[in-house]
C-alpha cells in the first residue's frame, strides 16, 4: 500500500525534460508494479487498506483507500497506462515537442491513480483536477494548430464546469457539518431531494469528463488532438476514471434509497449517447476524430448497464442488478483495451503516412501488416462480434435488458425495450463504422503519395498493439474468468449480490443466471470456427486447387487505374448518411452541375448540422459575449464610481442576509 | 459411449447441414423457373458449380491483400457454425448450449464483417458500393433481428434455441400477437439478410441496385465456392430457424434414438422443401425495390419487432 502512493509519487516527480526513453521506461515499471498490486488486491480479495498523508488541507490531511471497486479501476488505469508507454517508447521518438509532452505523461498517470485512491472529497476533486489539467497540457502539446488551441479553449471550460459540478456534489453530500471523509459520507444520511441534486451534479460533472450526450462536445476535439498515446489515454483509460466517478457517488457514497427514476433517467441517456455516438462517428472522415466520438458511444453503452443496476437496486432485485454491474464493468475493461489498442493503431497510421484523414489513408494493409492486423482484431472486438471480448459484454448487457421486464414501474417498462432497441442498432452501426474505419484506412489502393511509401512502425508499439490484441481476444474467450474477478467488485455496489462463480461451469461456459438458461460459450465458438475454417482450408488446398494466378482487378470489365475511383469514407457512409443523417443531422446533398461546355468539374456538396452544438451550446456562447458585451463599460469605470458599486453591493447583501433570516 | 453417439449427432447436424445447403438453393432456383415457365437446371447444379469452381484457379486482383484470400475460410467458418447451432431435426444436442440466438444472430455479424471487408479489399467502385450497402441493410437488420429475438426470449425465459423451441412446443403457447409480429419481422429480416427480391436480387450482375453480388464480384475459384456455399448455408440457417421457432413440431429431442433422428430428419427436409416454395412463390410475385425503400421495408421490421417486445414488457405486470 505504501509503495502503491510512493510509486504514484515517483511517477509525478520523474519530471525530466530530457531523456524520453526514461520517463516512459519508469512509467512503463511504476505501472506494472501498481497493476500487480491491484490485481493482487482484487483476486485475494484482501480487506480495505488505508493510508493517510499529512497532506492538503490541515485539518483533513491527504486520505487514501484501496478497496476492491478502486483495484479494479486501477487494473484498468494501469493496463491502459503501461501498454500506453511501452508503445510510446518507440512512438515518442517522433515527438515534435518533446518537452511538451513529458513532464506531463507521467503526471497525467498520477493524476488518474490518485483520484481512484482518494478516500475524502479534497484530495478526490484535487487529483481530479490534477488530472484534467495535465490532460490539458496534453492536449494543447501542438498548440501552434489552431484547431488543437480551440480543442483546448473547450476542454478547459468543460473540464472545470464539470469540477464545478462535483464539487456542489460533494457539498451536498458532506452536508451542513462538513464531514468530507468518504466514510462520514458513507455513514450520513442524505434527504431524497439532495439525493436528487447529488444525482443530477454527479451526472453532470463525471458525465461530461466521461463524455455523455449533450455533455460530449470537447471530447471528440480534444482525445485526437493530444498525442496518439495520450489520446489511447484519454479516450481508453481517462473516459473510465469519470465512470468510476460516477460509480462511487452514487452507487458508493450516496447509498440507499435509490429512486427508480434514476435508473431511467441513466438509462435513456445511455440509450441516446450509444445511438448518436456512432452515428456522429460514422460522419467523420478523421481516423482519430471517428475513435473519439466512438468512445462516446461506448460510454453510452456503460451507463445503459449502470441504469438498469439502479432501478433493479431500486426495487430490490439485486440478483438483476448483479447481471447489469457485471455488463457494466466487463464493458469498462473491454473498452479500455479496444479503444487503446485502435487510438494506437491510428498513432502507428499517422507516424508511417503523418495523415489522420482516411480520405488519404488507403492500401496500408501492403506495407503495414501487423499493424492492420492488430487494428483489425481491435475493430472486430468493438463491433462485438464473437468470438471476441465486446461481444461477451454486450451479451451481458442484453441479457440484463431480458430479465428486467419484472420492473414493475410503467415508464420504465417503455423505457427499457426502447433503450434495448438503441442498443441493438448501436451495435449494428458500430460494425458500419469499423468497416468503414478499417476497410477506407487499410484497404483498397494508397489514396496519396506519402501513403503509398509508409513503412511498418516500431517494434515496441507493435509489441504494445499486439499485448492488447490478445487480451481482447482472451477476455472473448474466457469470459467466466473475467466475470469471477468483477464478483468482489459488484458485490461491494450491491449490497454483497454478486453472479454466480462462473469458473465451475462446464467447459468455461458463461452462466449468468442459472434459470434462464442463456449460456455463451466463446471458446468453444472459437474452436469451432478455427477447426471448420482450417479443415475447409486443408481440405481443399489438399484435393481440389491451390493454384493462384495474379492479375488486374476485374471490376466488371471496367477496372480504373486511378485510386480516386474507389469508394471513399464519404462515399462509404452515404446510404446510412442518407438512412439517418438526414434526420438527425439534417444532412442535405447537393450537386453542382457546370453547365455544357463549361470545365469546371462537377462537385458534390454535403451539409450537416450538429444539432447539439447549434442547439444547445451556440446559444449559450452568444448569450455570455451578449451578457459581456452589455457589462463591458464596467471595466473603464472611475475609482469613485467603483467604490459607490461596491458599496451598493454591501448594502444589498446585508438586506438579503436580512430578509433570509 | 453415450458421449460419443451424442459427438455422432452433433457431427451428423453439422454434415447434414453443409450438404443440405446447395440442394436448397437449387431447389428454390427450380422452383422459381417452373414458375416462369422454364424448364430450368437441374436441381443439383449447385453441387456442379461448386465442384467445377473448387477446381479452377484463383485470379486474384493485383492490389489484394491476405486479408482478401482469408476471408471466405472466415466467412464460411462462421456461417457454418452458426448454422450447425440452430436446432434441425433434434433439439437439445450436445453443443446446443454454446452459442444462444443472440450469438448466432452476431456470428452472422462477424460473416457480414468480414465480407464487407473483403469488398472494400481491392480498390474498385463495386466492391465499395456493395460493402456500404450491406452494411447499411445489416444496420437496420440486425436490431430487428435482436427484437425479435428479445420478443422470443421474454416468451420462453431463455434466449437458447433449443429451449425456445421447447417452449413452443407446450401447449401454453397458444396463438400470440407478440409471437406474430416476430414471425412477420423475422421473416423480412431473412429476405434482406439473403439478398432475395424485393431487397436485392441473387440472380444478378450488371445491376446498380445489387448489393451482395457487388461485392464478391471479384472472387474467383475455390475462394467463389465458399462464398457461395456460405450464401447457401446462410439461406439455410434463416429458414431452419423459421422452421425451429414457428414450426418446432416432429423434431426429435436430444438422445431420442435413430428412428426419432430418421423421423426429424425427414421431416426437417419436408419443412425446408415448403419453405423454399414459398420463398421462390414470394419472390416471383413481387418486383424489386429502389435501394433507398429498403430501409422503410426494414424499419418496419424493426418497429414491429419492437412492438412485439413493448407488448410483452407491458402485458407482464407484478
Amino acid at each position: 500500500m505504501l509503495l502503491l502512493a510512493v510509486g504514484a509519487y515517483v511517477i509525478a516527480a520523474a519530471r525530466r525534460p530530457d531523456g524520453g526513453r526514461q520517463v516512459y521506461g519508469i512509467a512503463l515499471f511504476v505501472c506494472i508494479v501498481l497493476l500487480g498490486l491491484a490485481l493482487g488486491h482484487l483476486l485475494t480479495g484482501r480487506a480495505p487498506a488505508t493510508l493517510t498523508l499529512p497532506l492538503g488541507l490541515p485539518w483533513l490531511g491527504a486520505h487514501f483507500r484501496l478497496d476492491a471497486l478502486a483495484a479494479f479501476f486501477l487494473i484498468v488505469v494501469n493496463l491502459g497506462g503501461a501498454v500506453a508507454s511501452l508503445f510510446a517508447l518507440g512512438y515518442g521518438q517522433h515527438e515534435r515537442a518533446p518537452e511538451r509532452v513529458l513532464p506531463f505523461f507521467p503526471a497525467f498517470l498520477a493524476g488518474m491513480n490518485l483520484v481512484l485512491l482518494a478516500d475524502n472529497a479534497f484530495t478526490f476533486l484535487f487529483a481530479w483536477e490534477f488530472m484534467s489539467l495535465s490532460s490539458w497540457a496534453l492536449v494543447m502539446a501542438h498548440h501552434q494548430e489552431p484547431a488543437n488551441a480551440r480543442a483546448g479553449y473547450l476542454y478547459l471550460v468543460m473540464a472545470c464546469f464539470g469540477t464545478l459540478a462535483l464539487l456542489l456534489a460533494f457539498g451536498l453530500l458532506a452536508g451542513p457539518d462538513g464531514g468530507y471523509d468518504f466514510a462520514a459520507i458513507r455513514a450520513g444520511t442524505v434527504s431524497p431531494g439532495f439525493a436528487a441534486l447529488v444525482l443530477a451534479l454527479a451526472l453532470l460533472g463525471a458525465g461530461s469528463k466521461a463524455g455523455l450526450v449533450p455533455l460530449h462536445v470537447w471530447l471528440p476535439l480534444a482525445h485526437p488532438a493530444a498525442p496518439s498515446h495520450v489520446s489511447a489515454l484519454m479516450s481508453g483509460v481517462m473516459t473510465k476514471v469519470a465512470v468510476y466517478g460516477f460509480i462511487r457517488i452514487v452507487f458508493d457514497l450516496l447509498g440507499e434509497p435509490v429512486l427508480w427514476w434514476w435508473g431511467g433517467l441513466v438509462l435513456a441517456l445511455g440509450g441516446i449517447t450509444a445511438v448518436l455516438g456512432v452515428l456522429y462517428a460514422l460522419m467523420q472522415h478523421d481516423l482519430k476524430r471517428l475513435l473519439a466520438y466512438h468512445t462516446v458511444e461506448n460510454i453510452g453503452i456503460i451507463f445503459i448497464g449502470l441504469g438498469l443496476a439502479l432501478a433493479f437496486q431500486a426495487n430490490q432485485m439485486y440478483a438483476s442488478a448483479a447481471l447489469a454491474l457485471t455488463a457494466a464493468l466487463f464493458h469498462v475493461f473491454n473498452h479500455s483495451l479496444f479503444k487503446s489498442l485502435l487510438f494506437l493503431g491510428a498513432g502507428a497510421v499517422l507516424t508511417a503516412t503523418g495523415e489522420r484523414d482516411m480520405e488519404r489513408l488507403g492500401g496500408l494493409i501492403h506495407s503495414m501488416p501487423w499493424t492492420a492486423l492488430a487494428f483489425l482484431i481491435g475493430s472486430a472486438a468493438i463491433s462485438a462480434l464473437p468470438p471476441l471480448n465486446g461481444f461477451v459484454s454486450e451479451w451481458l448487457t442484453f441479457q440484463a435488458i431480458l430479465i428486467s421486464p419484472e420492473l414493475p414501474q410503467w415508464l420504465l417498462k417503455f423505457l427499457v425495450p426502447a433503450v434495448g432497441a438503441l442498443l441493438a442498432l448501436s451495435a449494428a452501426l458500430a460494425a458500419a463504422c469499423f468497416v468503414k474505419a478499417f476497410g477506407i484506412t487499410f484497404l483498397g489502393r494508397p489514396r496519396s503519395p506519402a501513403v503509398a511509401q509508409a513503412r511498418e512502425t516500431d517494434r515496441y508499439s507493435l509489441v504494445a498493439m499486439f499485448v492488447l490484441a490478445s487480451l481482447c481476444l482472451l477476455a472473448g474467450i474466457l469470459p467466466g474468468l473475467v466475470v469471477d474477478g468483477l464478483a468482489p467488485v459488484v458485490g461491494l455496489l450491491n449490497g454483497g449480490a454478486r453472479l454466480i462463480p462462473q469458473h465451475h461451469q462446464p467447459w468455461l461456459t458463461l452462466v449468468p443466471v442459472v434459470d434462464v438458461k442463456s449460456t455463451y460459450n466463446g471458446l468453444l465458438v472459437l474452436l469451432f470456427m478455427a477447426l471448420s475454417g482450417f479443415a475447409a482450408a486443408f481440405l481443399i488446398h489438399r484435393l481440389a486447387s491451390a493454384a493462384v494466378r495474379r492479375g488486374p482487378a476485374w471490376d466488371c470489365g471496367f477496372p480504373d487505374a486511378n485510386p480516386a475511383f474507389q469508394y471513399t469514407a464519404g462515399s462509404f457512409a452515404q446510404p446510412i448518411r442518407r438512412v439517418f443523417g438526414s434526420v438527425v443531422f439534417q444532412a442535405r446533398e447537393r450537386v453542382k452541375m457546370p453547365p455544357p461546355g463549361d470545365l469546371q468539374p462537377a462537385r458534390l456538396e454535403v451539409k450537416l448540422h450538429d444539432p447539439i452544438w447549434e442547439r444547445g451550446y451556440a446559444p449559450i456562447a452568444h448569450a455570455v459575449v451578449a451578457i459581456s458585451t452589455r457589462f463591458n463599460y464596467l471595466q473603464y469605470l472611475t475609482i469613485r464610481r467603483y467604490l459607490s458599486l461596491v458599496f451598493g453591493a454591501l448594502v444589498l447583501l446585508l438586506l438579503g442576509m436580512v430578509l433570509w433570516r | 459411449m453415450a458421449l460419443i453417439a451424442d459427438f455422432l449427432v452433433q457431427g451428423c447436424q453439422m454434415l447434414l447441414v453443409l450438404l443440405l445447403a446447395p440442394l436448397l438453393t437449387g431447389w428454390v432456383r427450380m422452383i422459381k423457373a417452373r414458375l416462369l415457365r422454364r424448364r430450368g437446371p437441374s436441381v443439383l447444379q449447385p453441387y456442379r458449380d461448386l465442384l467445377k469452381l473448387l477446381r479452377k484457379e484463383v485470379v486474384l486482383a493485383d492490389s489484394a491483400s491476405w486479408l482478401f484470400r482469408v476471408a471466405p475460410y472466415l466467412i464460411f467458418a462462421a456461417l457454418w457454425v452458426a448454422a450447425a447451432l440452430v436446432p434441425t431435426f433434434a433439439s437439445g444436442l450436445l453443443f446446443s448450449w454454446t452459442a444462444d440466438l443472440i450469438a448466432i444472430v452476431a456470428l452472422l455479424g462477424t460473416a457480414r464483417f468480414f465480407l464487407a471487408l473483403a469488398g472494400l479489399d481491392i480498390g474498385t467502385s463495386f466492391g465499395g458500393i456493395g460493402s456500404s450497402r450491406e452494411m447499411m441493410i445489416a444496420s437496420l437488420a440486425e436490431p430487428a433481428m435482436l427484437m425479435m429475438v428479445f420478443t422470443l426470449s421474454l416468451l420462453a425465459g431463455t434466449t437458447e434455441l433449443s429451449s425456445i423451441a421447447r417452449f413452443i412446443l407446450t401447449a401454453d403457447v397458444g396463438l400470440r400477437v407478440s409471437l406474430g409480429l416476430a414471425l412477420l419481422a423475422l421473416v423480412m429480416v431473412a429476405i434482406a439478410e439473403n439478398a432475395r427480391i424485393p431487397v436485392d436480387n441473387p440472380a444478378t450482375h450488371l445491376e446498380l441496385t445489387m448489393v451482395h453480388e457487388a461485392m464478391v464480384l471479384e472472387y474467383s475459384g475455390r475462394h467463389l465456392a465458399l462464398i457461395e456455399l456460405s450464401a447457401s448455408l446462410k439461406l439455410l440457417l434463416y429458414l431452419s430457424l423459421l422452421g425451429c421457432i414457428f414450426a418446432p413440431w416432429g423434431m426429435a429431442t436430444a438422445g431420442a434414438g435413430l428412428t426419432a433422428y430418421l423421423i426429424g430428419m425427414t421431416i426437417y427436409v419436408a419443412k425446408l422443401a415448403f419453405g423454399g416454395v414459398l420463398l421462390a412463390l414470394f419472390e416471383t410475385s413481387i418486383a424489386k425495390m429502389r435501394v433507398f425503400r429498403v430501409d422503410q421495408f426494414l424499419g418496419a421490421a424493426l418497429m414491429l419487432g419492437l412492438l412485439g417486445t413493448l407488448l410483452l414488457f407491458v402485458s407482464r405486470s407484478r
